[in-house]
């Protein structure tokens, strides 16, 4: 033991090993009454280092080679030991990733993480949320299937929709007139650097909340009653009691991750599409073109929104819009209270439309659109942005209930 | 949180309800990858009549063999017509191009064609060409309208025609749809031997989508009891370290 000590205090003296692990473990104090929502957090971190290491090692054996990289998916699949388990972890892992994500965010929206003083760590996860996006896309091309082929060519076409520049842009983003042998290049050492971007943010997003010290479903700052010591009454220290929790939540996650992998990897379709088992052929348009379901938010909202004179570039305006308004959240949310739990009956029914909004749009995303399809998705758009764009007023009328002075259970 | 799945409900309720659409019913495909007589005989059958002019250059003869119990022997002496080597895939020797000029698009690789249609989609296809004069072939097909391909199988299943039930709709448009068919010709197959020997198919070309799939649920199980018991002690500790935070 004592050699120990003296190997920790050799290296106390050239590096703050010690004092890192204290101020972000053993002595970082988060509020102790984290609820359920507060697992996704960890969990979005474990299904990064998943899809990073499953990632290399699917790197060893693909292709990115217009003639090869279907066949070497199916190599993959069948040739290399393990290699189906890697690659079905990697799939499977890129849509849990975002159930993950999306469940973590929801949980900001409900418990006001977004309010002062934490709006950067909002704006950096919303940043992360987009280079997750930006990865997911471009990996999405890499099996070169029908749906990569083409789901990659309506991406990229809307490029193309910006006034002016629009054509030149989207050859410049593929590299060819449609989506080819050079695009699927490029792609690959986008979709192999973006994660460790990915990573580098994910620090920076856990630096920023331990700046800020972690929310908590009450929305109250533990660190406004502390003991004579310094320590927030209501806080306790991370490691062990969120460590061992979070063991909790992982145990569980991969259950049921493990349940989608081993039983149901293409899950109907929705997390592998079926069209994607055809080799792209760039000569044979699907009949139906659907994005896989995590953009089909997006893709309804897109696609809902009329051409301009003939331009497509609105409805990518408005796409974009939709993530982009996220960043505004921290200045629209005019409530005394942060957490849902003390807001009025207003907020609650704007959260359930946003929500119902965001999953009927999700839907509507992966159909084929029809004359009544359009125009719940131009209805569910509108509320999609009403949910931002009304908040300030809703938010401030609305009636809310007394915030204690302390967490409750 | 009750009160939000409740209006999530009622808001997605309709929504559903305009989904459903048109389609060419699918008959269910006898799909069962432990019957490993059926893959054999549905093997047997997909290098005697597929793979002439469709490939599957992505198995293996030696891992069908290992998979389904048959030795490189009779692998050797039953199943392989283009290539010695029991290691190789099962490619062909058509050229595309020529496809291309005779059946107006090549005859796509099989491999994971079963992942891409689905089982009951190709049961049903295999099931339901008919007698069209109009198309090269002299055939057309339910469920792929004006298909390039022949009907392969119609020593096994005959020929058959359909039977057309046209339906007027209140605004004079008509719609007409098969509702059976009537044997034009006889096969050496009785309609319920055809069915079986397809479902066979249907059922190899299940296996040959991802010959792993047996081995993946059987290590799932393993798994998910693991798991389960990593949750339970997960918990264990969980409490234990937890008992003193009011």
């Amino acid at each position: 033991m004592s050699t120990m000590k003296k190997v920790m205090a050799w290296v106390d003296e050239r590096y703050p090993a010690t004092q890192v692990w204290e101020e972000h473990l053993s002595k970082y104090y988060a509020p102790k009454n984290f609820n359920f929502w507060y697992f996704f957090g960890s969990l979005a971190l474990l299904v990064l280092v998943m899809q990073i290491l499953t990632g290399v090692w699917l790197a060893m054996s693909y292709k990115p080679d217009a003639t090869q990289a279907f066949a070497s998916v199916e190599y993959i699949m069948r040739d290399v030991d393990w290699g189906w388990l890697i690659r079905y972890m990697h799939s499977t892992g890129a849509s849990a990733f975002f159930i993950v994500v999306y469940l973590h965010m929801f949980r900001g929206l409900i418990y006001g993480s977004y309010r002062k003083p934490r709006e950067l760590l909002w704006i950096i996860g919303v940043i992360i949320y987009l280079a997750m996006m930006a990865t997911a896309f471009f990996g999405y091309l890499l099996p070169w299937g029908q749906m990569s082929f083409w789901g990659a060519q309506v991406i990229v076409n809307l490029f193309a929709a910006v006034p002016f520049v629009g054509e030149e842009l989207s050859v410049w983003v593929r590299g060819d007139y449609v989506i080819s042998d050079v695009t699927l290049n490029r792609f690959f050492a986008f979709h192999f650097l973006l994660p460790f971007i990915l990573a580098a943010l994910v620090f920076v997003h856990i630096v920023a909340l331990h700046k800020v010290g972690s929310n908590n479903p009450d929305g109250i700052e533990i660190k406004k009653n502390k003991d004579a010591n310094g320590i927030p009454l209501d806080g306790i220290p991370f490691h062990p009691y969120y460590t061992v929790k979070d063991i909790v939540g992982v145990a569980g996650f991969l259950f049921l991750f493990s349940a989608a992998l081993f039983f149901a990897p293409e899950m109907g379709g929705f997390f592998i599409e079926y069209p994607n088992f055809e080799p792209a052929n760039p000569l044979k348009t699907p009949e139906h073109i659907a994005p896989v379901w995590y953009f089909t938010p997006y893709y309804a909202m897109l696609r809902a929104i009329p051409p301009l004179l003939g331009s497509q570039f609105p409805g990518v305006v408005v796409m974009f819009g939709a993530i982009a308004v996220f960043f505004a959240l921290p200045w629209l949310d005019r409530s005394p209270v942060k957490s849902i739990r003390y807001k009025g009956p207003l907020f609650k029914i704007a959260i359930a439309i946003f929500v119902v909004s965001f999953v009927v749009l999700g839907w509507l995303g992966v159909q084929a659109s029809t004359p009544a399809k359009t125009l719940l998705a131009q209805i569910f758009t509108a509320l999609y942005f009403a949910f931002f764009f009304l908040m300030p007023w809703y938010s401030k009328i609305d009636k809310t209930k007394p915030v204690p002075e302390r967490v409750t259970e | 949180m009750k009160k939000l799945v409740i209006a999530f409900v009622m808001a997605v309720l309709p929504a559903i309800a305009l989904a459903a659409g048109p389609g060419v019913p699918l008959d269910k495909a006898p799909v069962n990858l432990r019957d490993q007589a059926s893959l054999q005989r549905g093997a047997q059958m997909f290098v005697n009549y597929c793979l002439s002019c469709h490939s599957a250059q992505f198995l293996r003869y030696n891992r069908m063999g290992e998979d389904l119990g048959i030795s490189d022997e009779q692998l050797k002496a039953n199943m392989m017509f283009g290539t010695d080597k029991v290691g190789d895939t099962m490619t062909i020797a058509m050229a595309a191009k020529d496809a291309k000029v005779w059946f107006g698009n090549p005859p796509p690789d099989l491999s994971v064609i079963a992942r891409a249609r689905g089982a009951d989609w190709l049961y049903t296809y295999m099931r339901t060409f008919y007698v069209d004069e109009k198309k090269p072939f002299g055939v057309n097909n339910a469920v792929f309208p004006d298909v390039g391909m022949p009907h392969v199988l119609w020593e096994l299943q005959g020929m058959q025609k359909p039977v057309l039930h046209t339906t007027t709709a209140a605004d004079g448009s008509s719609h007409t749809s098969i509702t059976g068919y009537e044997t034009v010709k006889a096969g050496t197959m009785t309609p319920a031997e055809y069915d079986a020997a397809v479902g066979d198919l249907v059922n190899f070309m299940v296996y040959m989508g991802e010959p792993t799939q047996l081995k993946r649920q059987e290590l799932g199980v393993k798994v998910l009891i693991f798991l389960a018991f990593f949750f339970v002690l997960a918990y264990l500790l969980k409490k234990e370290y937890w008992k003193d935070i009011h």
